[in-house]
């Protein structure tokens, strides 16, 4: 319990920062969403014209700043990369296209659900059932094979960008868009919507918070740590809606949702499968980028082409429903996933023991 | 004692994790995992109290070496 007060107290902060953002005019259940928000983010570069979802979130480059700065501090960051790039930038393209069919990262998904929004049972249990496929890939071998040391400066330029993002925001040029109409339009003043994903992205940081670790944790390993930040963070939501009147339990009617159960389910069963491949959801691969994991930048940009292709070919979901598109397009994801996880395997025999203690380490460094 | 050696540098979680519970079920008495990062660090330390195994740090350079022994 010691060791879990610190992922605790951090969840309660980030679920009250999510009701606050949504108060001060985040779209509804909306308060942080890293598949919306680099949708959102994806949209105001114009890299795709779905007209009512462009905005430069600035919560996302809070959350990468912040994760940068206290890694920096705890002297954590470094700069590294190399492991099987191209095929995390595919599995982020089907996470994000997952997530979109359910209209929201697991974040979001949590944050829904203490809204009274009861689809989200739903995407929880094809979440849920989606680590559990995963982990059995993980069992039997599955691995991206390991990663390298990268010069530091690899590791600054995902920041940098960020910054850049930020400047873009704020200076406005014409080449940016932004929506007119919610839920793009809807956003909370930037400098709050900064400050809180600054937060988010330290204690983040800091408590390693993960969605998919917290089941696949307690799952794999009896281990209740990840998952007592995720159930905080519900609490934090569930309570902060009652007291603000926002919960409204039920089907019908939610915010930035559809009631479509099936297409939910599979949704978030593709993005929990490939985020549990990925090692981590899409909150925790922007803060690994933030730490200078190369491999987690690839993975964000592999989420912001998702973002961009699920709108120029129409996979997106909208209140209205899934679209056919993007059914075939999940189906599509299903079958890449699995082909991923399958050829990924490695025998026992081909990693880890090393023979006896007394191997030299100091030669086996460079 | 000599202690098998599972090297984990470079493996991102879980995979650390697993490679030593998979270590651990071979090698009850104990083990040793090289990790090259604090979340590695802190899951495989984590993961061993919760099986009854003392866990002792030595920092090897960038590294981290953990003795994992009942």
């Amino acid at each position: 319990m010691q060791e879990k007060k610190g992922i605790i107290a951090a969840g309660l902060v980030i679920g009250i920062l999510a009701v606050v953002l949504v108060q001060f005019g985040n779209p509804a259940n909306m308060g942080i969403c890293i598949a919306c928000f680099l949708r959102d983010t994806v949209g105001g570069l114009g890299l795709h014209r779905a007209e009512v979802v462009q905005y430069i979130r600035p919560e996302i480059m809070g959350i990468v700043l912040g994760a940068f700065l206290m890694a920096k501090g705890k002297r954590e960051y470094q700069g590294r990369g190399g492991s099987a790039p191209f095929t995390r930038f595919v599995l982020g393209m089907f996470v994000m296209i997952g997530a979109l069919m359910f209209l929201g990262c697991p974040l979001r998904m949590v944050l829904r659900l203490g809204g009274g929004d009861l689809n989200a049972l739903f995407g929880l249990v094809g979440f849920a059932v989606g680590i559990l496929v995963g982990i059995q890939f993980l069992n039997r071998g599955f691995t991206l094979k390991r990663t390298y040391r990268m010069p530091a400066f690899e590791g600054y330029l995902f920041p940098a960008l960020n910054l850049v993002l930020l400047i873009l925001l704020v200076v406005a040029p014409s080449f940016i868009f932004f929506s007119s109409k919610p839920p793009g339009a809807s956003h909370a003043p930037v400098l709050l919507s900064l400050v809180a994903g600054l937060i988010v992205g330290l204690l983040a940081q800091r408590t390693r918070l993960c969605m998919v670790g917290g089941i696949r944790d307690a799952v794999m390993f009896k281990d209740w740590y990840l998952l007592s930040g995720f159930i905080a963070i519900l609490v934090a939501v569930l309570i902060g809606n009652l007291i603000l009147g926002k919960f409204n339990l039920g089907f019908s009617g939610q915010p930035v949702a559809h009631t479509d159960g099936l297409w939910n389910f599979l949704g978030m069963a593709l993005a929990g499968w490939g985020s549990v491949l990925l090692g981590g959801c899409p909150l925790r691969q922007l803060i690994l980028a933030g730490e200078g994991n190369g491999d987690s930048v690839i993975t964000v940009l592999g989420l912001a082409a998702g973002a961009a292709i699920a709108h120029n070919f129409g996979l997106a979901s909208s209140a209205a429903g899934p679209t056919l598109n993007g059914r075939i397009a999940v189906v599509i994801g299903f079958v890449v996933v699995f082909l991923i996880a399958f050829f990924n395997r490695e025998r026992s025999s081909d990693f880890g023991i090393k023979g006896g203690v007394n191997i030299d380490l100091s030669g086996d460094r460079r | 004692m000599i202690y098998p050696v599972i090297d984990a540098r470079g493996r991102s979680c879980p995979e650390p994790v697993i490679l030593t519970k998979k270590a651990l079920e071979n090698n009850p008495e104990g083990i040793v995992v090289l990790v090259d990062n604090k979340t590695a660090h802190e899951n495989v330390s984590r993961f061993a109290r919760n099986a009854g195994y003392q866990v002792r740090l030595e920092q090897e350079g960038p590294d981290f070496r953990l003795t994992l022994a009942k």
